[in-house]
């Protein structure tokens, strides 16, 4: 073991130049505000010009893989949430849903619509974050104080329904752990009838600004040949011209049943990964109408479908309501068996994706038939493509190097696990 | 392009060499000699009819108790053009855990294999920078490996056979 450690020790080589002063080292990050998150990057810059970086990641690793397989499948929830925690309602559904196709579950249409309108809107505010934080790296911070307003409009639909904002816990095995209750809807309405027009001034202050593309076209490109080589994934991959998106590619949650376009770009730079975002931003505001009509329609044809929240089959993963655990014997006792993880899952090999904020969110699982997985892996976007990150970089501008970090909207979380 | 079409031209091009095939939820899975990986691979890469082109995950798992095979290496690769996925694994001995890299084929595995070798202590034969990534260098174990606890073996307070602890 020793001898393949020995190699270990500095791996972080600087060119000779570096020492005689030719160059300048710039030490960036892990704190630097314009970082977004604990990043470190050591470049070599002649003057403005990036001639090398080296990423150093890992600062927030917290070893998730290795908690998993301690923990009963419902404790792992929490995990997901903080991968990326911008969009943590998508982890949670796609590890949900990865246990519901171990288990071979099939949900009830109202119940996979709802979870389409949660996940639509997590995209939103992901890709709100990212976008106007291009918008504060180029220099324009008004657009982000504005639009955060309606990121915190999201989060108080997401803690109407289950109770919290950014780390959200959201869902459970089969289903949702409650109705959506009247007041989440009239958020939803409220929230689906004012955010187009933001969005649309949001449009109107970048998308044809001049400083703004003359600061972003150009910047940072990729490829589509070399993105996918690199594996990348989402809103990135899209930037450079590929229309693949887990939602149409393999569609889950009944994404089958919508109507929606896939924005792609052309050259992969940072204005093109802008509008990308924007476009499905758009997407997604479409989807979540056309999910609130599906809904509308099933509640109406079948009344009995509004107390529907979760698939019945879920019963032995699926906590029990509150008031039935208090009341009904065979409540208490399945709520106590599911909270002790005394309920075993098959055994099977499991590898399912869905399409998060940055591209495909995998998770590969290997369960034994015990009460916690055998091995648990998450394929996370963001730490696959970072890893491009020198190669877009290196030949640019030191500014073009820090738009192009929140271009591709690499979320530490995601990146260390 | 389906599982057995796949199958069929694997077999035709390796024979015997490929084994343990499996299609658990549908994704078609195969055990490949570790010799062999970047062969294997390689062939699915450049197949005009394969094409699979584009890497989804690697990752290892370890199984303590297979002896002689105790690491297995996991690869997911994707045809985007038809839309189907496959898995690759191989196993290697704990003690030698020697696979070629892929680094060269896929860009994406190089982090990948760094993060397998960082976690699993699989040596990535040919890779340009098998160095860790999310572990501290100074680390001299590889800690996603079943002997290692998740909970300090020494507390006593964590004992609790009842709820399988």
């Amino acid at each position: 073991m020793s001898e393949q450690l020995t190699h270990t020790q500095h791996h972080i080589k600087l060119s000779e130049e570096s020492l005689q002063k030719q160059t300048t080292t710039l030490n960036l990050g892990p704190t630097h505000p314009a970082t977004h998150g604990v990043f470190q990057n050591i470049m070599e810059i002649d003057g403005e010009r990036v001639l090398e970086t080296v990423p150093t990641i890992g600062y927030i690793h917290r070893a998730f893989e290795k908690i998993a397989e301690r923990r009963p499948y419902y404790q792992i929830t929490p995990l997901t949430d903080r991968l990326n925690y911008c969009s943590s309602p998508i982890n949670n559904m796609g590890w949900h849903m990865t246990i519901e196709k171990l288990l071979g579950l099939k949900l009830p249409k109202r119940v996979e619509y709802l979870r389409v309108i949660i996940m639509e809107l997590s995209r939103i505010a992901d890709h709100l974050v990212c976008n106007s934080v291009i918008a504060v790296d180029t220099g324009a911070l008004t657009p982000f104080t504005y639009v955060f307003q309606y990121r915190e409009k999201i989060y108080e639909i997401f803690e109407e329904i289950c109770g919290s904002r950014l780390t959200t816990n959201i869902g459970r095995v089969g289903g949702f752990e409650r109705n959506f209750t009247p007041a989440s809807f009239t958020k939803l309405h409220d929230f689906m009838k004012t955010f187009p027009k933001v969005l649309k001034e949001f449009e109107s202050l970048l998308n044809r600004n001049r400083v703004f593309m003359d600061r972003c076209i150009g910047a940072g490109p990729i490829s589509a040949e070399k993105a996918l080589n690199y594996g990348f994934t989402g809103p990135n991959l899209r930037a450079t011209g590929v229309d693949y998106d887990v939602r149409v590619a393999m569609p889950y949650s009944s994404y089958e049943d919508f109507d929606f376009k896939i924005p792609v770009g052309t050259v992969g730079d940072v204005y093109d990964r802008f509008m990308v975002r924007n476009g499905e931003m758009w997407e997604s505001v479409s989807i979540i109408h056309q999910a609130i009509e599906k809904i509308e329609k099933i509640e109406k044809e079948f009344p009995d479908q509004k107390e529907v929240f979760y698939a019945k089959e879920a019963d032995h993963f699926h906590i029990p309501a509150k008031e039935d655990v208090y009341t009904k014997m065979e409540a208490l006792i399945w709520h106590f068996k599911i909270i002790m993880g005394e309920i075993d899952a098959p055994a099977g090999e499991v590898y399912h994706s869905v399409e998060g904020g940055n591209g495909e969110v995998g998770y590969y699982l290997i369960s034994d038939g015990g009460r916690s997985p055998y091995r648990l892996h998450f394929r996370r976007p963001c730490f696959i493509y970072y890893q491009a990150y020198p190669e877009m970089v290196e030949g640019g501008l030191l500014s073009d190097a820090i738009i192009t970090l929140s271009s591709l909207n690499v979320i530490a979380g995601e990146l260390d696990a | 392009m389906t599982n057995e079409i796949i199958k069929q031209r694997l077999t035709d091009k390796f024979g015997d060499s490929l084994t343990e095939w499996e299609e658990q939820y549908g994704l078609l899975t195969f055990r490949a000699p570790a010799e062999m990986n970047l062969k294997a691979m390689q062939f699915l890469f450049d197949d005009e009819e394969l094409r699979f082109r584009f890497m989804t995950d690697l990752t290892a798992v370890h199984y303590p108790n297979r002896k002689g095979e105790e690491l297995c290496v996991v690869y997911h690769l994707h045809n985007l053009n038809d839309n189907v996925r496959l898995r690759l694994k191989v196993y290697v001995p704990v003690e030698k855990p020697d696979v070629y890299t892929a680094s060269q084929l896929f860009s994406a595995a190089n982090w990948m294999e760094r993060e397998t070798y960082d976690f699993f202590g699989v040596n990535f034969v040919g890779h340009p920078n098998l160095v860790r990534i999310l572990n501290v260098d100074e680390m001299d174990y590889f800690p996603m490996r079943k002997e290692y606890e998740m909970e300090d073996p020494t507390r006593r307070d964590k004992d609790d056979e009842m709820f399988g602890r």
